[in-house]
């Protein structure tokens, strides 16, 4: 391994975003950051998910037939997430309503499957365990400033604390509209790859 | 009236791309050219409307409690195996059409490329059926949504295609270029879209 585990952990979060540059698993990056709360637990989740799948088929990959190989990297997936799914259905019962759909829909992030595919399957467990964390928290990264920007400036608090006091409560912020619509996530993460590419020239489009 | 009502809010106020943000990676990979989304709207289309149904039943008659009273085991509730099952439909169905497009359409299929066995793991088709199931429809109210949100999908996707092949002449920001202004002309469809919100049938 040229690369420590450290620089696998690191690497993900600025230099090799799995969502700014990969443009892998944005789906559910864009839906859940209309409030801090859930994108946490979102972040948290992919995390895991990502760590442990990339655990376990690095540790059966000598064992995996190639041409059955998306199948089972499918089934180890989506048991992790049934795990997670039933976990937070039974101890966090409010925010797992929140999440509705978005928590089964980890199983279709293609950040699990990418790792899985693109580096569990030619690297040892810890390395890949360790890839798996860094990757999530990259994804993590951009939720956070994502759904930190949106709750802050849409509804005026973070993690539904009051930090700016709304007009129609009776306090001086007038709310930013377009941030609590589905369609700000979109800016919002516009403008963070512009941001993370006009930083490392390497990674512009070349048309 | 009813099913025409949830066709309609399934197209276009709740269209899976653009509200609710539902397989974005082939929305944005797949869009540079008009023809190729054409083919792949097409074919998410295709699978939204067959898997949507099929999954409904297995919910159905399988997995809910008592569902599986007819085999002696009335108490048995099966809906935590629900991701798995629905994840494995949907595996099998893309890889018939897979074959199926192979047989028929080689041109197609040569475009379409690695993002045709990548359907299965697309949430759009998932997030469509996840729906499905929180909104406990039946199974004549599966299929409409299954075609509504695949035509949904399709009308997004071929839109956002003619508008990059427009863009192909902009001479945006460097680090814009790309993906990003790509996101930012999703941004503008998507509050677009939400212009018919409070339509109704």
């Amino acid at each position: 391994m040229a690369e420590s585990n450290r620089e696998l952990l690191t690497r993900s979060i600025l230099r090799r975003n799995p969502i700014a540059l990969l443009v892998l698993g944005i789906c559910s990056a864009l839906a859940v950051t209309g409030q801090m709360a859930t994108a946490v637990v979102m972040a948290i989740c992919v995390t895991l998910v990502t760590a442990f799948s990339s655990l376990i088929i690095s540790i059966v990959r000598f064992q995996i037939p190639s041409t059955v190989r998306i199948g089972i990297q499918i089934t180890v997936i989506a048991t992790l997430v049934i795990l997670v799914d039933q976990i937070l259905k039974a101890f966090y019962f409010d925010l797992a309503k929140q999440l509705s759909i978005y928590v089964g829909l980890i199983i279709t992030n293609c950040i699990v499957m990418g790792r899985a595919e693109g580096f569990a399957m030619s690297n040892p467990p810890l390395a890949s365990f360790v890839d798996g964390i860094g990757n999530g928290l990259g994804y993590g990264f951009i939720l956070v400033v994502v759904s930190f920007i949106r709750e802050l400036f849409g509804s005026g608090s973070v993690f539904g604390v009051e930090i700016l006091p709304l007009t129609t409560s009776g306090g001086w912020y007038v709310r930013n509209g377009l941030l609590i619509l589905p369609a700000s996530a979109f800016f919002l993460i516009a403008l963070i790859i512009w941001v993370l590419r006009t930083i490392d020239p390497s990674q512009q489009e070349k048309d | 009236m009813h099913y025409l009502d949830i066709i309609f809010r399934s197209i276009f106020l709740e269209n899976l791309p653009l509200s609710f943000f539902l397989g974005m990676c082939t929305f944005l990979a797949i869009s540079r050219k008009v023809k190729t989304a054409f083919g792949l709207g097409t074919a998410v289309l295709a699978i939204l409307a067959i898997a949507t149904p099929i999954n409904n039943l297995i919910l159905n008659h399988l997995l809910k409690p008592g569902a599986m009273a007819w085999a002696g085991q009335p108490d048995l509730d099966l809906t935590f195996l629900g991701l798995l099952t629905y994840i494995a439909i949907i595996a099998a169905i893309v890889q018939v059409m897979e074959m199926a497009i192979d047989r028929y359409l080689p041109a197609l299929y040569n475009s379409l490329g690695i993002y045709l066995p990548l359907l299965t793991v697309n949430c759009a088709i998932l997030g469509g059926v996840l729906f499905m199931v929180e909104r406990d429809y039946s199974l004549g109210e599966s299929a409409a949504y299954g075609i509504g949100a695949g035509a949904g999908f399709f009308l997004a996707v071929v839109a956002l295609a003619g508008i990059r092949e427009k863009l192909e002449y902009a001479n945006p920001p460097p680090g814009l270029r790309g993906l990003g202004q790509t996101f930012i002309v999703a941004g503008l469809m998507a509050m677009a879209f939400m212009g018919l919100a409070g339509m109704e049938l």
